[in-house]
């Protein structure tokens, strides 16, 4: 993997150790400033290397609030998040984040290539140019997400389900080891949905760890290994987060069924 | 054609040619990020406040260029400060902030009882531009490019999505704040040209116009470059022939060209709505 000469953050940390969690909380509150209640309320959960996690509840249960907290957009107020054993922001060149789609100003003038490409700057920093290498990554991304024939559109003219295609391309190009996605099937065409459920298969297969928000509950269940319940961000609240982990064995079963 | 060789006989006048093509490149160029990145009125905001710095630098002696920077970089770290406190929105804290510098500016210059030493201020003086004026215009054409040459893809990215940028450590704030030190430096050449009141237009309306005519960023810099310097060139024939306030006609031609890229993109699009 590439290292820039001049990288954007100063905390850059080396390859994981092989016991340590890809993600872990630990009685994590996490309030918006001038909020009266925390969106997420002492929430401790724990997301191994290579798993696949899904965080459901409702809206408003504090799924993107915890994932944005992960990443280090929003401050912890009170308990320890630990991605891939340091505080959030510290790796950030190995955690891709899929914000939801609103988050981008999609009138500014970019083509969809170029907005792929900025999934390789973590990798670039400061005054570097995409070299042939990136430009290789990009391609292909864009082509396992069915957008090469998009390449020179511009950002503001796509669908919804092509625009969560261009940021699961993105999230993609930057060669993360663990994808946190906020809301990955909210919106998106019928193509989309199928596109999205296999890349992120094949990208569990290669080892990575992924772990999704959504309220959207019927078409998941098979997809992930874990699902954990998140609801009004509080653990106070009856049956608020409950591990309804589908037993390793069933899960992989279903994913077997599931491949033609 | 003997009529557009005609000014370059003077000095004065070649200077203001050399200076309107410098100053419209930069504010045209940094206008296309204040145009996509909503940011006019903080634009129109640190010309404004410049006034006072101006006003002081004047009458303590000491050099225009040093009191307008030194306001404009004040008013945007003031802004910077106060929005967002106390739950202040940025709009509220920018007029705020700008009308006080500026009615303070007002205040000091009816103290100095002159009002007409600082008209070249207020209305801009581009066909009195001195040798070492053009070297400071330079010198800020040649940072503004260069800064923007060096941190596209950083501005790019923090312009069309803040948060990602933020998640692989790359802080848009920072990037806001090279951006607003950038304007404080673009708006000090703006203002010998069209003067502290019409700043603002040399930022905004050629890069609105290339907006209207491109979905390309690095093109839309180029075309609103392209309209900037058109219009400083016009506006100087306009002031020579008919002896029209400078810095009025060169906005004026702009406020032109942007008028007929509005009608030229309606236009386009009744077509292609037709054909289709």
């Amino acid at each position: 993997m590439k290292v820039p000469r001049f990288a954007y953050s100063r905390h850059r940390h080396g390859t994981p150790s092989p016991g340590v969690a890809a993600l872990e909380c630990v009685d994590v509150s996490v309030r918006y400033p001038g909020a009266e209640r925390p969106a997420v309320h002492d929430v401790s959960l724990r997301v191994e290397q290579g798993s696949r996690v899904a965080l459901i509840g409702a809206n408003g249960a504090g799924k993107s609030t915890l994932l944005k907290a992960a990443v280090g957009l929003l401050p912890v107020s009170s308990g320890t998040i630990r991605v891939h054993g340091s505080p959030p922001g510290g790796c950030c060149h190995r955690v891709a984040f899929l914000a939801q789609r609103s988050d981008l100003d999609w009138r500014f003038p970019m083509t969809v290539r170029r907005l792929v490409l900025t999934g390789r700057y973590v990798h670039l920093g400061w005054l570097r140019r995409a070299d042939r290498e990136d430009d290789a990554i990009v391609d292909r991304v864009m082509d396992v997400l069915q957008i090469s024939d998009l390449a020179d559109r511009r950002i503001g003219e796509l669908s919804g389900g092509q625009q969560q295609r261009t940021l699961l391309a993105r999230a993609m190009a930057q060669e993360a080891d663990m994808l946190l996605l906020d809301e990955p099937m909210n919106g998106v065409d019928a193509k989309t949905r199928q596109i999205v459920r296999e890349v992120l298969r094949a990208l569990s297969q290669q080892g990575k760890t992924i772990v999704a928000a959504t309220h959207d509950t019927h078409d998941i269940e098979f997809e992930f290994d874990k699902v954990i319940h998140l609801s009004c961000g509080c653990k106070e609240e009856a049956g608020s987060i409950e591990d309804v982990t589908v037993s390793a064995a069933n899960a992989l079963e279903s994913t077997a069924a599931r491949i033609p | 054609m003997i009529w557009l060789m005609e000014p370059f006989h003077y000095a004065f006048m070649r200077s203001g040619f050399l200076a309107v093509f410098m100053v419209g490149v930069t504010c045209a160029v940094l206008g296309s990020y204040v145009v996509l990145r909503r940011m006019a009125f903080i634009g129109d905001a640190i010309a404004h406040t410049a006034l006072p710095g101006i006003v002081i630098a004047y009458l303590e002696h000491f050099s225009l260029f040093f009191g307008a920077l030194c306001a404009g970089l004040l008013t945007a770290l003031g802004i910077g400060w106060l929005s967002g406190r106390e739950g202040l929105r940025e709009d509220t804290a920018i007029g705020v902030l700008f009308t006080g510098m500026f009615a303070l500016g007002i205040l000091i210059i009816s103290t100095a009882r002159s009002f007409r030493d600082f008209s070249g201020m207020l209305f801009g003086d581009i066909l009195g531009v001195t040798f070492s004026d053009l070297l400071l215009i330079a010198i800020i054409t040649a940072i503004v490019l260069i800064v923007l040459a060096l941190l596209y893809k950083e501005l790019e990215l923090t312009s069309v999505d803040p948060s990602y940028s933020a998640v692989v450590g790359l802080r848009a704030d920072w990037m806001r704040n090279v951006l607003l030190v950038l304007l404080a430096l673009a708006v000090v050449t703006g203002i010998q040209a069209v003067g502290v009141i019409l700043t603002s237009a040399l930022l905004v309306t050629p890069a609105a116009a290339a907006s209207l005519l491109t979905r390309d960023l690095f093109r839309m810099m180029v075309l609103s470059a392209v309209f900037a310097v058109s219009s400083g060139f016009i506006g100087l024939y306009a002031s020579f022939y008919a002896n029209l306030n400078s810095g009025a006609a060169i906005v004026l031609t702009g406020t032109g060209w942007f008028a007929l890229a509005f009608a030229g993109s309606r236009l386009l699009r009744l077509k292609r709505h037709k054909s289709t």
